[in-house]
């Protein structure tokens, strides 16, 4: 403000000009003006949004983009994403080895998988924004080789019969077309291999981030760094066509809090989507889902927890080629090509007795010399002289039910969606259940792939949908 | 039966080296049972009267014609499009004749395109240079193409990396691959050395070998390319 000295020296009569700085600050008070009297508050998320999704990961981002392609009109739903580590330090995403492939046993499974790598294809479709450069997800169209003993043979044959029923191109090999093909390989043990030769291989999942990132800021939906504390939800006691009572909540706000703060904000929506990744299980527990009687759909959890994964970069001079596909081994090993210089990335899936404790992301290298080396020597003899270059570790969304994703609503908590708990095959379907989950908000049922077989309720109902692997 | 030796100038520089002249192909068509004895009346009149001997030229011309017309593609014949771009419609009642080789150097063909090639279960030689749209998910399909591609050039594709290349491994019947001059690819000398290590009965036109290596300090540099390549 002026002082009414200064004006008076400097003039006299500048009236005109104290009437419009009155009138400015007058018109910043009122509401829609930006003048808090407090403190700015723009850092802070909306205090409305008609979607929140919880997890700004692939999985969260890809809901985000779905959301806001398919809604009807253009512009009609607000979007907020609340992510509460913007570096992605501990993200599944970014710490995944990056491969895609067709070779599950479950046939949703290859259907999500031929729509996400259709979508990488032409990711500078779907994903462009104007006068931003194209995307090179830098894919390795080298496919993957899985290898199968004796007892597996016969498992593997109707995989593969049913992934090519989807429209995979895998073929199978036998020990004799596998040694002339990859003469690195020693096939002791192995009766049977099945190698996709097309829409299989890895890729650069940083890059895909990004790239969802940028495109769905373009397109307008919110950003939060915060995290989810707090749903506030109303319940209403129902009763079902058998009589049955039931309490369906619905929740109405959702608190985020700002990150290295205790503020938070209140955030009134309409839905909310868990894609929260490995820490998923805790958002639900949250929002009250599993707090009931054991054995009832109110004492149901949602069974995702966080597993710990290795993954161990090495340098092989003799190792296999260019053509080194995805291998994974019977005994569970696995292993693909890095980069031209014969450097390698692998690990290894512990079994339930050797867990390591998901507290921290700290590397073990002993599992290595003892769980991951040995059967990597014993398959490739060329990998008996590596030398470990660097590694780490990453989480897997463990679905500790039945190893395979959860999508969809929650029977009793109405408005609440799943995008989680694929196990270690998130990234390489993100794109096509990110569109399943959009549909599901915005028709009220799936369109395109049909997922109701990964619904919550089969936690309950005790479906389990298992991948038939050939270990 | 000695045949008239007019004749014989009809047969030789048309058939493909392979039969002996008019009695090869006269054992071809041989007459059996009652036949011989028209065959020999035939003969026996040409022997007499000129316009019998032509008559019968003329005949055995015409048959000549139509089994050369069957086996036109035996050698290699390309099909060219006139100077306006057009191929002529004659392409279409070529339907039973195998492709043995695409030129589509510069042709604007996409992942979707090559539907159209893949379909050609005798295909030799495919010429892709300087394709402005393939990539390395294009050279990902050309696997069904394994058991009769010999020849492959990708010279000059703006869009094809080392990941591309190391889907050529299904191609093993190839003999021949140009991948010289591709921009995408991050270290051509060691590209080439892994695609030949890949491909061990393929000759692979590249990038000099040598062309990644930089020289010692104690090198001096020279006025000539470096060492010979492989």
């Amino acid at each position: 403000a002026h002082d009414v000295k200064t004006v008076g020296r400097l003039g006299g009569g500048d009236r005109d000009g104290k009437m419009s700085e009155i009138k400015k600050k007058i018109r910043s008070i009122l509401p829609g003006g930006d003048w808090n009297p407090l403190y700015d508050t723009s850092y802070l998320p909306p205090e409305s949004s008609d979607v929140v999704i919880v997890g700004g990961g692939v999985l969260g981002l890809s809901v985000a983009y779905w959301l806001k392609k398919l809604e009807k009109p253009r512009g009609a739903i607000r979007v907020l994403v609340v992510e509460r580590d913007h570096t992605y330090s501990r993200a599944s995403t970014v710490l995944s080895v990056g491969g895609i492939r067709q070779q599950f046993s479950v046939p949703e499974n290859v259907q999500l998988s031929l729509f996400s790598i259709d979508f990488l294809r032409n990711i500078n479709e779907y994903l462009a924004v104007a006068d931003d450069p194209p995307l090179d997800i830098q894919f390795n169209p080298s496919g993957y080789l899985l290898l199968a003993s004796e007892k597996g043979a016969a498992i593997m044959e109707n995989n593969v019969k049913v992934q090519r029923q989807e429209g995979a191109k895998v073929c199978l090999m036998s020990p004799e077309q596998l040694r002339n093909k990859f003469p690195w390989i020693n096939t002791e043990g192995v009766a049977l291999a099945s190698y996709g030769m097309e829409h299989e291989g890895w890729f650069d999942p940083w890059c895909l981030l990004q790239g969802l990132r940028r495109k769905v800021q373009s397109m307008g939906v919110l950003f939060c760094r915060g995290e989810v504390t707090r749903f506030v939800s109303s319940s209403n006691l129902m009763k079902t066509a058998s009589g049955e009572e039931v309490n369906l909540k619905r929740i109405h706000e959702v608190h985020v809090k700002i990150d290295q703060s205790l503020e938070y904000q209140p955030v009134e929506c309409a839905i909310v989507i868990n894609a929260a990744g490995a820490w998923s299980g805790q958002v639900a527990e949250l929002a009250g889902i599993g707090k009931g009687p054991p054995g009832t759909l109110q004492g149901t959890k949602l069974p995702v927890e966080l597993r710990k994964r290795y993954v161990y970069l090495w340098h092989c001079p003799q190792g296999p080629g260019l053509e080194t596909p995805f291998v994974i081994d019977p005994s569970g090993t696995y292993f693909r090509r890095e980069g031209l210089g014969h450097n390698y990335l692998g690990g290894c899936s512990p079994t339930e007795e050797e867990e390591p404790d998901p507290g921290n992301l700290e590397v073990d290298h002993d599992f290595f010399q003892d769980r991951v080396w040995p059967p990597l020597a014993q398959r490739v003899p060329a990998f008996e002289t590596l030398k470990v270059r660097s590694a780490w570790a990453g989480y897997y969304d463990y679905n500790t039910f039945d190893q395979n994703g959860v999508v969809g609503p929650h029977p009793l908590v109405i408005n609440m969606y799943f995008a989680t708990g694929f196990s270690g095959h998130g990234l390489q379907q993100a794109p096509a259940v990110g569109r399943a989950v959009a549909e599901m908000v915005l028709e009220g049922h799936f369109q395109t792939i049909n997922l109701s077989s990964f619904l919550f309720s089969r936690f309950y109902s005790g479906e389990k949908v298992q991948e038939h692997n050939i270990i | 039966m000695a045949a008239p030796k007019a004749s014989l100038h009809l047969v030789a520089p048309v058939w493909n080296g392979g039969t002996r002249g008019i009695s090869g192909l006269s054992r071809v068509v041989a007459p059996e049972g009652n036949q011989k004895k028209g065959r020999s009346l035939l003969q026996f009149l040409a022997d007499r009267f000129y316009d019998v001997e032509a008559l019968r030229d003329h005949l055995l011309r015409k048959r000549v014609s139509k089994v050369h017309q069957k086996n036109r593609f035996q050698g290699r014949e390309w099909i060219r499009p006139n100077q306006r771009g057009h191929f002529s419609l004659d392409f279409l009642k070529l339907q039973a004749v195998p492709v043995e080789a695409v030129d589509a150097s510069g042709c604007a063909i996409n992942y979707q395109g090559l539907d159209s090639l893949l379909a050609l279960k005798e295909l030799q030689s495919l010429w892709l240079q300087r394709c402005p749209h393939v990539d390395d998910w294009c050279l990902s399909r050309l696997h069904p193409l394994a058991s009769s591609l010999q020849e492959l050039s990708l010279a000059g594709c703006p869009r094809v990396s080392e990941r591309g290349l190391a889907c050529l491994h299904h191609l093993w019947n190839l003999r021949r691959l140009d991948i010289s001059d591709l921009p995408a690819v991050s270290s051509p000398g060691l590209t080439r050395i892994l695609v030949e290590e890949m491909l061990p009965s393929c000759e692979v036109l590249g990038a000099d070998w040598a062309q990644d290596l930089k020289l010692g300090p104690e090198e001096q540099p020279r006025d000539t390319a470096g060492p010979t390549p492989a």
